[in-house]
């Protein structure tokens, strides 16, 4: 269901104000205001205010983020691993759009502040660091790997090399989860309908050629909010940071079911 | 306590959701064409004042139009409404918004049907 203001635990607060370090260049000084929130405190939300010497670390928000946490405030947290676009973890919502931190160039930003907060409209666990246990949930509900009936071949499933092709756009999801928590109506209705990342892997395995489960999976989605949720905003588009199309992903899942349907 | 799984596959799939995606976008084409044409036949009509627009409803073809439009045009709406209701509203607000809806849409028909079965049938 809709939810339009933050309720009275979530607003947030002015924060605290770390100052340049001394010595910097002013030219290279950038304020990042940066989403806080300490469950532990039981305080609201706060936004941090951090000066930074931009000159002291990489081109990246992450390196930013990462340098707070060495050299500014210990207690930052956020999610990180492998720091070149691979793994997922850093997705944040940065200059107002859903991205991960470590390839988002802070050289793109054009606002002379730079807004970090964590992706919205989660529970957030700890300052950057949202709950996605039910976003991982969904993940899992898709059955993503191959079902068959026919018993398995010697050596492998054989695919042509325009089946396979098919794959493509679709396998590189790495489920940072910018493209659900980008969708308005993933924000009212995250409960019920699966999202993006969770409908481009289904269409995934729907279109793989060694797949026996079609119309299995297709019974799972048919469904006035699992799928049909989905209203073309195509915001998940926009963010991708793989630069995937999971609204195509969608309309093609549309178009199987009406066919089925005839 | 629930596990995450568990809240995700819910009730399970209603199964359907089809007819209404099917039915939205041929209700559209349809729109697509029969909008400009009542209206172009209508507002054509009233340059011959009251009667012009009652002959032109009374007319088979002036019927089968102003019938086909309301009725594609009351199912889109239809269609259209449930959709921002699902969206926005959550339990017995959800229920009683697509109640309203089903009737309020039944009605519009309804009376639509009735006045040009006036219009043509009646003395």
């Amino acid at each position: 269901m809709v939810q339009l203001t933050l309720p009275k635990n979530s607003t947030i607060k002015k924060g605290k104000h770390w100052p340049a370090p001394k010595g910097a260049d002013p030219k290279n000084v950038r304020a990042f205001r940066i989403y806080r929130y300490d469950p532990d405190s039981g305080k609201n939300p706060r936004w941090d205010t951090f000066d930074l010497d931009t000159s002291q670390f990489g081109p990246m928000a992450l390196h930013a983020v990462i340098y707070i946490k060495d050299n500014v405030d210990a207690s930052l947290t956020f999610r990180r691993s492998c720091r070149e676009g691979v793994c997922g973890s850093c997705s944040m919502n940065i200059d107002g759009r859903n991205t991960i931190a470590c390839t988002k160039p802070l050289d793109e930003i054009k606002s002379k502040v730079v807004n970090i907060s964590p992706l919205p409209h989660m529970a957030v666990i700890k300052d950057l660091v949202p709950d996605l246990n039910n976003f991982y949930a969904q993940h899992a509900a898709m059955q993503p790997y191959l079902k068959t009936t026919t018993a398995a071949p010697d050596k492998e499933w054989k695919q042509s090399i325009e089946d396979r092709e098919k794959l493509d756009g679709l396998y590189e999801c790495i489920l940072c989860a910018s493209c659900s928590t980008a969708c308005p109506s993933y924000w009212w209705n995250g409960d019920k309908y699966l999202g993006p990342a969770a409908l481009l892997q289904a269409y995934r395995w729907l279109i793989d050629s060694r797949d026996e489960a079609t119309g299995e999976r297709l019974d799972e989605l048919e469904d006035p909010f699992r799928l049909y949720r989905c209203h073309t905003i195509m915001n998940c588009t926009q963010v991708c940071p793989k630069g995937l199309n999971p609204a195509k992903a969608i309309g093609e899942i549309k178009k199987m079911l009406a066919e089925r349907a005839g | 306590m629930r596990t995450s799984y568990k809240n995700v596959t819910g009730l399970g799939s209603a199964h359907k959701g089809v007819e209404h995606y099917v039915k939205q976008r041929v209700t559209a084409v349809a729109l697509l064409v029969l909008i400009p044409l009542f209206l172009l036949q209508f507002l054509s009509s009233f340059t011959s004042g009251y009667n012009g627009v009652m002959a032109w409803l009374g007319s088979p073809f002036g019927a089968a139009v102003t019938f086909l439009c309301i009725s594609a045009m009351v199912v889109h709406m239809r269609l259209g409404v449930q959709t921002a209701i699902e969206d926005y509203f959550g339990g017995f607000l959800r229920t009683l918004g697509l109640w309203l809806n089903n009737l309020f849409s039944l009605a519009l028909w309804l009376t639509a049907v009735y006045a040009l079965i006036s219009i043509n049938f009646g003395s």
